[in-house]
């Protein structure tokens, strides 16, 4: 059998339930970021970028969106006869089936496909990240330090160290000890969930391991797993942009930033471009009482309002008298005449209706997901509908197909949660 | 699949040169995203004709590189395909097509080997939307051998088209090709449907006579003996004929209710992909009635223009009724007026071009101004 020299595993099966309504019925990897992109388009893109041309893609969690989105790769040229990209489901054997438990427990339940094209290293990934990288390099780094298992690691403040995973390192970038959320860090060198391992060895790992724990999972069981063992982990220091939009805060900021002149994350260069699966949308449209500025628009939009600081994905329609600012309008939706939008995330397929005001009154956060939504940005989720003339609060979240009647006195204040039928 | 396509990607236009000098007529830049085959290949794809031909002979390097892949008009399948077909250099005979007949005959073995019944030809600079399974319904009810479709045209001149006479059942009296005096205001939209076996019939008939245009010597010398029908298309149809037809075409997109027709209503159109990011405005910019593409970055005024893809327009610089073609530059405070800027131009700091309203200036590719 031929043999591939790196094939890589796309964890994706994740809710990210910290995003809200944007991820309550489609998974966090295919939530749109950037306008046209989905989260998954950043790491399947820089997998084919670095020239990795075999992707298992690993679903769990609703993946219906996400599995469309893939289709055979043709966006990222992974339709291929020999590897390309496989989505990877939990399935039932015998007469016994299961969820994934962990993330190691997702690999080694597809321990056969990782065999059948018999790789030298395996690229370990997560769905979540949105950032540019030559995993190449790291690759190059992995076989020259000879390691068993290298982590890819970013620097950030020391005063968040806290919240990640942190890798105490040698002079030599050995890692000597693994911290998960340490309470006082040694280093600030953070995990960035991307590992590339040698896969004689990190198959022996996870059969090993799955025998002890039923929800294997790298940071807790794999990586304890090779330095126990005295295995050669190496760090690798990613320099470069690297989120993790974990939040509605930092999801919102970093749509933002690319709105800016000179975003810190460059989408225009041509080398290593984000492939998508992006339809055929007609060129956009600014109409003559259009007036866009500070701002990212995709194709198929047509603009008869005013966008502000603003970032709108494809087939999105603005009409007349709208005005939009610091919001984020996902894909398909309408925005119908006279209707003010303030610090709003508009998931995909939903139509706010005319005359209409969004991000209106005080700062109270949600009363019933005060961790979610607490600064300030309105959360309107997927197919959703609002009905025309009402006025709607701060850190409100809304789902489903609304009707007036349910908005008393027409308004929903800050911090209301509303569901409609679904 | 009940045809097969074939699409002309046409001679040479002297009066384009400026712009068909390194491309392919069929593979002019369109509406902000498209190349005008790409309506012809869509509307085939979207009618299932999934077998088709493109029969060109000149500037084929922009032509097929912009069908390299057929996978983005879903024609590459098991039974179906996008093929190329070129001149063949080796027979001494064949250097080049001597007509669209011949065009077609020097390639006769795609339809002999195809076992559909139909033929539908269409034009590879035709800008419209057409549902060649209407048309070949219509060619099927009428029992015609040879259906060509027509349209009025009312306010125009017809002296530079093919000019039908029809009668009450519209079946075909007369054709003339651009009449100095027109007995009609129908012009031949230059697509047809017709069955196969007959084509090769007659296409391997006429070549035993030495001759080779498809309308000279098939409609206007077959007009009475075969039962030709005119089928009347009444939606936006134009052709790129010259400079004015292509600058007024992309104007035309500017306008709602021909982008639905042309866009919308008949489904997308497709073409191939490209990964550009999303339009970026800044902060200072000013955009008006305008079609914009991916990768463009704008912070300069923009008027009544269509704007391709990966153009960069700086502060203070202003474009108007324009035409600006992929990966253009228009510096700091320059002026751009009623021009086509074909692709990569760059308009340095301060400077002008500013064309006529009925004449737009040209500027050509990679030119730096």
């Amino acid at each position: 059998m031929r043999k591939k020299e790196m094939i890589a595993m796309l964890l994706a099966g994740g809710q990210g339930s910290r995003l809200g309504v944007l991820t309550e019925q489609i998974a966090k990897p295919a939530v749109m970021f950037g306008g046209k992109y989905r989260i998954i388009d950043f790491p399947l893109s820089n997998c084919v970028n670095s020239g990795i041309d075999t992707v298992g893609v690993l679903t769990q969690y609703e993946p219906l969106l996400l599995t469309k989105h893939i289709g055979i790769g043709i966006p990222w040229d992974l339709d291929l006869t020999r590897g390309g990209v496989t989505v990877l489901s939990p399935y039932v054997t015998g007469n016994q089936g299961e969820w994934y438990s962990g993330t190691a427990n997702a690999i080694y339940r597809n321990l056969r496909y990782i065999d059948s094209h018999n790789p030298e290293h395996v690229l370990i990934l997560s769905g979540d990240h949105v950032y540019k990288m030559d995993y190449n390099e790291m690759l190059t780094y992995h076989k020259q330090k000879g390691a068993a298992l290298t982590i890819a690691v970013i620097e950030v403040p020391m005063e968040e160290a806290n919240q990640f995973g942190i890798m105490n390192t040698d002079s030599t970038g050995r890692v000597v000890e693994f911290e998960e959320k340490p309470k006082n860090p040694k280093s600030n060198l953070a995990s960035m969930g991307i590992y590339i391992f040698d896969w004689a060895k990190l198959r022996t790992a996870l059969i090993d391991d799955n025998s002890i724990h039923s929800n294997s999972d790298f940071g807790k069981h794999i990586i304890p797993y090779f330095l126990d063992k005295h295995e050669d982990v190496f760090a690798y220091t990613f320099k470069g942009y690297w989120r993790d939009i974990g939040t509605i805060q930092a999801f919102w900021e970093a749509n933002m930033d690319l709105a800016s002149i000179l975003p810190e994350f460059n989408l225009y260069d041509s080398i290593t471009p984000i492939y998508t699966n992006s339809d055929n949308y007609a060129p956009q449209y600014i109409a003559n009482r259009g007036n866009v500025s500070q701002s990212m628009v995709s194709k198929g939009c047509e603009i008869e309002g005013t966008v502000y600081n603003s970032i709108l994905s494809p087939n999105v329609k603005v009409e007349k008298g709208v005005v939009i600012r610091d919001s984020i309008i996902m894909e398909n939706c309408i925005i119908r005449e006279g209707s003010i939008l303030n610090k709003v995330i508009i998931s995909e397929d939903t139509a706010i209706g005319s005359h209409v005001k969004i991000g209106q009154g005080d700062d109270t956060i949600s009363e019933t997901k005060p961790h979610v939504y607490n600064t300030g940005i309105t959360v309107i989720g997927s197919s959703t509908i609002i009905p025309d003339n009402v006025i709607i609060g701060k850190n409100c979240d809304i789902a489903g197909e609304t009707r007036f009647e349910q908005y008393p006195d027409g308004r929903l204040e800050s911090g209301k949660s509303l569901k409609g039928e679904v | 699949m009940r045809a097969v396509g074939i699409i002309l990607a046409g001679g040479r236009k002297t009066s384009m040169e400026a712009l068909t000098n390194h491309r392919n007529n069929v593979a002019i830049p369109i509406g902000g995203a498209y190349r005008a085959i790409d309506f012809a290949l869509t509307d085939f794809s979207l009618s299932g004709i999934k077998k088709v031909a493109v029969i060109s002979q000149h500037n084929i390097r922009s032509l097929s590189d912009h069908i390299s892949s057929s996978k983005w008009w879903d024609l590459g399948r098991k039974k179906s395909g996008l093929y190329l077909f070129t001149p063949d250099m080796l027979n001494a005979d064949t250097l080049s097509f001597k007509g669209t007949a011949d065009a077609i005959y020097q390639n006769i073995e795609f339809l002999k080997k195809s076992h559909e019944d139909y033929v539908v030809i269409c034009s590879g600079e035709q800008i419209a939307r057409m549902n060649f399974n209407k048309i070949i319904d219509y060619h099927e009810q009428k029992g015609s051998d040879l259906t060509i479709v027509c349209k009025k045209l009312e306010d125009q001149p017809v002296n530079d088209y093919g000019v039908m006479t029809l009668d009450a059942d519209n079946r075909m009296i007369d054709f003339e090709e651009k009449p100095l005096q027109p007995e009609s205001d129908i012009i031949s939209l230059g697509v047809y449907v017709i069955g196969r076996e007959l084509l090769i019939n007659l296409l391997e008939e006429i070549s035993k006579e030495g001759r080779h245009a498809f309308v000279q010597d098939v409609i206007i010398r077959y007009r009475h003996k075969l039962k030709i029908y005119g089928y009347f298309f009444n939606n936006y149809w134009k052709t790129v004929k010259d400079m004015n037809s292509f600058y007024q075409i992309n104007m035309d997109f500017l306008d709602k209710d021909i982008r639905n027709t042309l866009l919308k209503n008949k489904g997308f159109v497709y073409t191939k992909a490209k990964d550009d990011a999303p339009v970026k405005y800044t902060a200072g910019c000013n955009v008006k009635n305008s079609i914009l593409n991916g990768g463009d970055i704008i912070s300069g005024t923009v008027e009544n223009s269509i704007i391709f893809r990966k153009v960069i327009i700086e502060e203070g610089a202003i474009v108007k009724n324009s035409i600006i073609m992929e990966s253009c530059l228009i510096e700091r405070g320059a002026i751009v007026e009623n021009a086509i800027l074909d692709k990569e131009v760059r308009v340095t700091e301060g400077k002008t071009i500013i064309g006529k309203k009925n004449d737009p200036k040209v500027i050509r590719k990679k030119t730096t101004i």
